[in-house]
């Protein structure tokens, strides 16, 4: 997408959210009244310090976590009503997720991570074409442990890709790779984002990455202290870090 | 207290229920080792202290009727302490309320002065006076079954004459711990007692003025058994002495060293499963630990606590799991093992009873569990010494799996991606996943061990009571009687058939193999007394030849067709060889089987019946019991239809208990093994379950990958402990095995399904507890850290 649409169809939209840590006698309010549409489409950069609410929000529209206050919508629906299982039905058929960690299942291989997302999905594309995607058509046979690390994320996006989900969330998808790795990472995203038309959210630390996003959230102590609209996106092999 | 010792016990309230669950198993495995050896000890103490302070005979014999001038000679037999004659006979007794015939032994007290042998415990009362014929002591099991106290009277039939006897005292002797009547399986109080009679008044009763016909000699220490016991059959054998025995052949003696026996070979078997399994458990919960304090492992070096010190923090842990265990263990067992010998005093006769306490035996319990903890442990820390410190701080190496050897596609065909993941994870450990399921098959072993003893028992019961003694009742008369007597018996109202036996001792020999035991003479058909083949199958006795069954055969080496020398004990100088016709089943005592007109041939005396197995109509059983307290002649009778029950009770009320003890030590040990696992297995896992939560599986979906696990081992389990516990009863059922009675090795279909429902069910149960940690799984939390 080349630039905001403002006609486009909002897939996410948040009002007023917060979101509040009790540990002990400890108060953190890790989210402070965050306002925030994402897009049909979209790709969106988060950035900000770390504990700055990013990755709260993240698995708050994720359905990982629930809001302390707030309204967030999905599509239309409330989705601050939904309960364990609603939200354990609408990870398994809206939300693709890649992690920092990548978070393989070490005991599978790569088909198969795929294959574990796929058998639960109601329309998804094979294993073999999920990993097409990102270039590993030759390692299906592979462990994660025979992988390289940005082999794994790859696998990773893959198995995130392979239900062909509404929102691909990545928090922080490139932090444990080298900057060339990081590249083809971000790549296989980027080509995701353009050939489905995937909402993708991307956490990251790198400020380079922004030049990829359509639209740029800058977060401060639970807040998006401002929010940048690109012009121009670039390819990723054009970002350097 | 070091800040070592503070992580340590942290780490214990954290790992608690895992502590707890190892400790437990320790504890069943040193309660097992305390409880069998401490009361065997006491046991042995107590046997011990009564026998030497009440002067238990040492050597056995008996005669029909020996002249009293003997005793200078038994006397003189070099090796002998001293020597008490007696007259012992069998009565029937009447007694007031109970409409079925008792039957007693009367035993000899010397007129004058306390027995010089097998001396008697007063409990209560005084001894009867010579000058009063109708007194009697009674053994207190037998007094107590019929709520008798000094004073009370009752009817016995001596020597064919009506007497009533008055109690005059309650007795124990050494001689009759376990008293069991002739034809009886389990001790009846209530049927058959022990009185104890003035020799006067015996005397007269059965016209043994001057003689005797048994006697029972102390011996010196370190005396020569074998040259005493063939002096005294030298010096008896004119008076058909029926041979001469040690201890061993004592019967009260024999049943309660066979039960001694059993208790020991308990701690030998069960303790060490318990260990073994413990070890197991402290192996695995160190091995997870540790690789979750990799990094912290790697700063205690770096920061310069020295290999041994970090591999000591670890070691106290186990220590710890350990002192957990012997404090559960032993106080169970000091606690069980008194009630047990409790238990056993007062099933067996016992004045008193000698606790042995036994601090050396928690000290054994203490440094065995302790030593197999340390070899479980010993992979686990070997590798917290050999970590270099900066390795340690590094994140291990991703674990490597690998496909199970089936191609690709037959997996996928199969499973789902969950259940691979499953069965990968087994196939990666697969020592682990060994051991798992060994520790789990021993306890379905354990069940079946316990409940074969029911299929075995009512196996042994139909072929005791249905096949073979199909009797309701046998009669033994006061010696060897012309068959005539059997038709006075016939003729009876309300028996309605009646077959005649003769039993003789005998000593049988085959090379240097010699065996003293009873042969009985059956008819050539036996409708009530079957004699079955190895194959259960009823044998029509031959016209000649012995049969013997399969324990005598195999003691004497003998097989059909070979010839073995009889010698009849009750007759001077009489040996012959005979052929061996066929090997028979038999679960009591030691047998032999000849056609009762080819024993009376061979025996040279005419035609002989020792008694009588006879079938009542149950309609006129009262009838029938009154015509016997009538009837002079009948030395003893055995009830074979009250036997059955008596048997019943008795065995099942002892397996029951042992059922009870065996189920719960089972059910530990499956909740320690399967409990354990799981929570390591969620531990060793909770990042990639919770990767599955967060990618849309379902609590149930994600369960179910651990549930396979845990399934497959148990799966796995059963028919190994099907095995082991077959091998358990095996072994259960040798040991068991005695030259007074043998249990067949039956294991009903049944019994394995039980075993395996309970272990199911238990691991079923510990896998639950586990599920609802997978529940509440912080997704979040779960996702941030790194492994």
């Amino acid at each position: 997408m080349a630039a905001i649409d403002t006609q486009a169809r909002p897939v996410f939209h948040v009002e007023d959210l917060t979101k509040v840590y009790v540990t002990g006698e400890v108060e953190v309010r890790a989210l402070n009244g965050v306002d925030m549409t994402l897009y049909e489409g979209e790709m969106a950069v988060l950035l900000g310090p770390s504990g700055s609410g990013k990755s709260t929000l993240l698995n708050i529209i994720g359905g990982l976590d629930q809001a302390t206050d707030g309204r967030v919508e999905f599509e239309g629906e409330d989705m601050t009503a939904f309960g364990a299982r609603q939200l354990t039905r609408f990870r398994r058929r809206n939300v693709g997720f890649v992690f920092q960690f990548y978070n393989l299942i070490p005991s599978l291989t790569a088909w198969e991570n795929v294959a574990l997302v796929t058998e639960i999905a109601r329309d998804p594309m094979t294993p073999e074409e999920a990993l097409a995607m990102v270039d590993l058509s030759d390692r299906m046979t592979h462990f994660p442990a025979q992988l390289s690390g940005g082999e794994q994320q790859r696998v990773a996006i893959a198995r995130a890709i392979a239900k062909r989900p509404e929102v691909l969330l990545c928090d922080e998808p490139t932090g444990a790779l080298d900057s060339k790795t990081g590249v083809v990472v971000l790549e296989a995203l980027t080509r995701v984002n353009a050939e489905f038309g995937t909402t993708t959210a991307i956490i990251t630390h790198n400020a380079a990455t922004r030049r990829i996003a359509d639209r740029v959230f800058h977060f401060h102590d639970g807040k998006i202290v401002q929010m940048v609209v690109n012009e121009n996106p670039v390819p990723p092999s054009e970002v350097v870090w | 207290m070091e800040i070592l010792d503070r992580k340590l016990l942290r780490d214990l309230g954290r790992l608690w229920a895992q502590v707890l669950a190892v400790a437990l198993v320790m504890a069943c495995g040193v309660m097992t080792l305390i409880l069998a050896l401490g009361a065997t000890r006491s046991l042995e103490e107590t046997r011990a202290a009564f026998y030497e302070r009440y002067l238990f005979g040492n050597v056995f014999a008996t005669a029909n009727r020996a002249p009293e001038h003997l005793k200078a000679g038994l006397t003189a037999i070099e090796g002998v302490a001293a020597v008490e004659t007696r007259i012992v006979k069998s009565l029937i007794l009447d007694i007031e309320g109970m409409v079925e015939p008792a039957a007693a032994l009367a035993v000899s007290l010397p007129d004058f002065g306390e027995p010089s042998v097998n001396r008697l415990y007063i409990r209560r009362g005084r001894l009867p006076e010579p000058t009063r014929p109708g007194e009697v002591a009674v053994v207190e099991t037998f007094a107590e079954a019929h709520g008798f106290a000094p004073g009370d009277t009752f009817g016995a039939l001596i020597n064919g004459k009506k007497r009533q006897l008055t109690i005059t005292g309650i007795v124990l002797s050494p001689e009759f711990i376990y008293a069991i009547g002739p034809g009886d399986m389990v001790p009846d109080q209530r049927r058959y007692g022990i009185l104890f009679m003035s020799r006067s008044a015996l005397e007269a009763a059965f016209d043994m003025t001057g003689a005797f016909n048994d006697v029972s000699l102390t011996v010196l220490r370190n005396a020569d058994m074998d040259r005493i016991i063939e002096a005294v059959d030298e010096r008896l054998d004119r008076y058909g002495g029926a041979g001469a025995h040690d201890r061993d052949d004592q019967i009260s003696h024999a049943f309660l060293q066979a039960e001694l026996d059993q208790l020991q070979a308990m701690a030998g078997v069960i303790p060490p499963i318990f260990l073994f399994i413990s070890a197991f458990l402290v192996n695995m919960i160190l091995s997870r630990l540790i690789a979750l304090e990799r990094e912290q492992i790697g700063l205690l070096k770096a920061v310069g606590f020295s290999s041994l010190h970090v591999a000591w923090h670890y070691a106290k842990l186990v220590i710890v799991i350990c002192a957990i265990g012997l404090v559960i263990g032993g106080i169970a067992g000091s606690w069980v093992g008194g009630a047990l010998t409790r238990l056993y005093g007062e099933f067996f006769s016992f004045p008193f009873l000698v606790f042995a306490h036994s601090a050396d035996l928690f000290f054994i319990a203490g440094a065995v569990t302790v030593a197999a903890a340390l070899a479980g442990a010993a992979s686990a820390i070997r590798s917290v010494v050999v970590l270099p410190p900066a390795v340690a701080m590094r994140p291990p190496a991703p674990a490597r799996y690998h496909t199970l050897g089936i191609g690709l596609g037959a997996l996928h065909s199969v499973f789902s991606q969950l259940t691979t993941m499953a069965l990968r994870h087994l196939w990666r450990r697969p020592v682990r996943t060994g051991l798992t399921t060994l520790g789990t098959s021993f306890s379905v072993g354990l069940l079946v061990t316990a409940l074969f003893s029911f299929d075995s028992i009512d196996y042994m019961i139909d072929q005791i009571f249905f096949q073979t003694a199909r009797e309701d009742a046998a009669v033994t008369f006061a010696g060897d009687r012309h068959p005539d007597a059997l038709r006075a018996l016939a003729d009876i109202e309300g028996v309605m058939r009646a077959e005649p036996f003769r039993q003789t001792p005998v000593t049988l020999t085959n090379r240097h193999v010699e065996l003293r035991m009873v042969i009985e003479g059956l008819p050539r058909q036996t409708q009530l007394s079957r004699v079955l083949d190895v194959d259960a199958e009823p044998i029509v006795l031959p016209s000649s030849g012995l049969l013997l069954s399969e324990r005598v055969a195999d003691k004497l080496g003998l097989r059909v067709g070979d010839a073995v020398e009889v010698d009849f004990l009750s007759r001077e100088n009489l040996t012959v060889s005979v052929p061996v016709a066929a090997v028979v089943q038999s679960y009591v005592g030691l047998t032999g089987y000849m056609n009762i007109a080819a024993l009376d041939r061979l025996m040279r005396e005419g035609a002989r019946v020792s008694g009588a197995r006879i079938k009542i109509d149950p309609d006129r059983l009262d009838d029938v019991y009154d015509a016997v307290k009538q009837t002079p002649g009948i030395a003893s009778i055995a009830l074979l239809r009250l036997s059955r029950e008596q048997f019943r009770a008795t065995i099942e009320q002892n397996v029951v208990i042992s059922i009870v003890v065996y189920s719960v030590l089972a059910v530990i040990i499956t909740f320690g093994v399967i409990y354990n696992s799981a929570r390591i297995q969620l531990s060793e896992r909770a990042r990639e379950l919770a990767s599955l939560r967060v990618f849309g599986f379902t609590r149930a979906e994600v369960s179910s990958v651990l549930l396979v696990e845990l399934g497959v081992v148990v799966a796995l389990a059963q028919p190994l402990g099907w095995l082991i516990g077959y091998g358990f009863a095996w072994s259960v059922a040798r040991g068991f095995e005695s030259d007074l009675f043998r249990i067949p090795l039956v294991v009903d279909q049944a019994t394995f399904a039980t075993a395996s429902l309970v272990v199911i069910a238990a691991g079923l149960f510990s896998a639950l507890i586990v599920r609802r940690r997978i529940d509440r799984f912080d997704l979040i939390e779960v996702l941030k850290t790194r492994e």
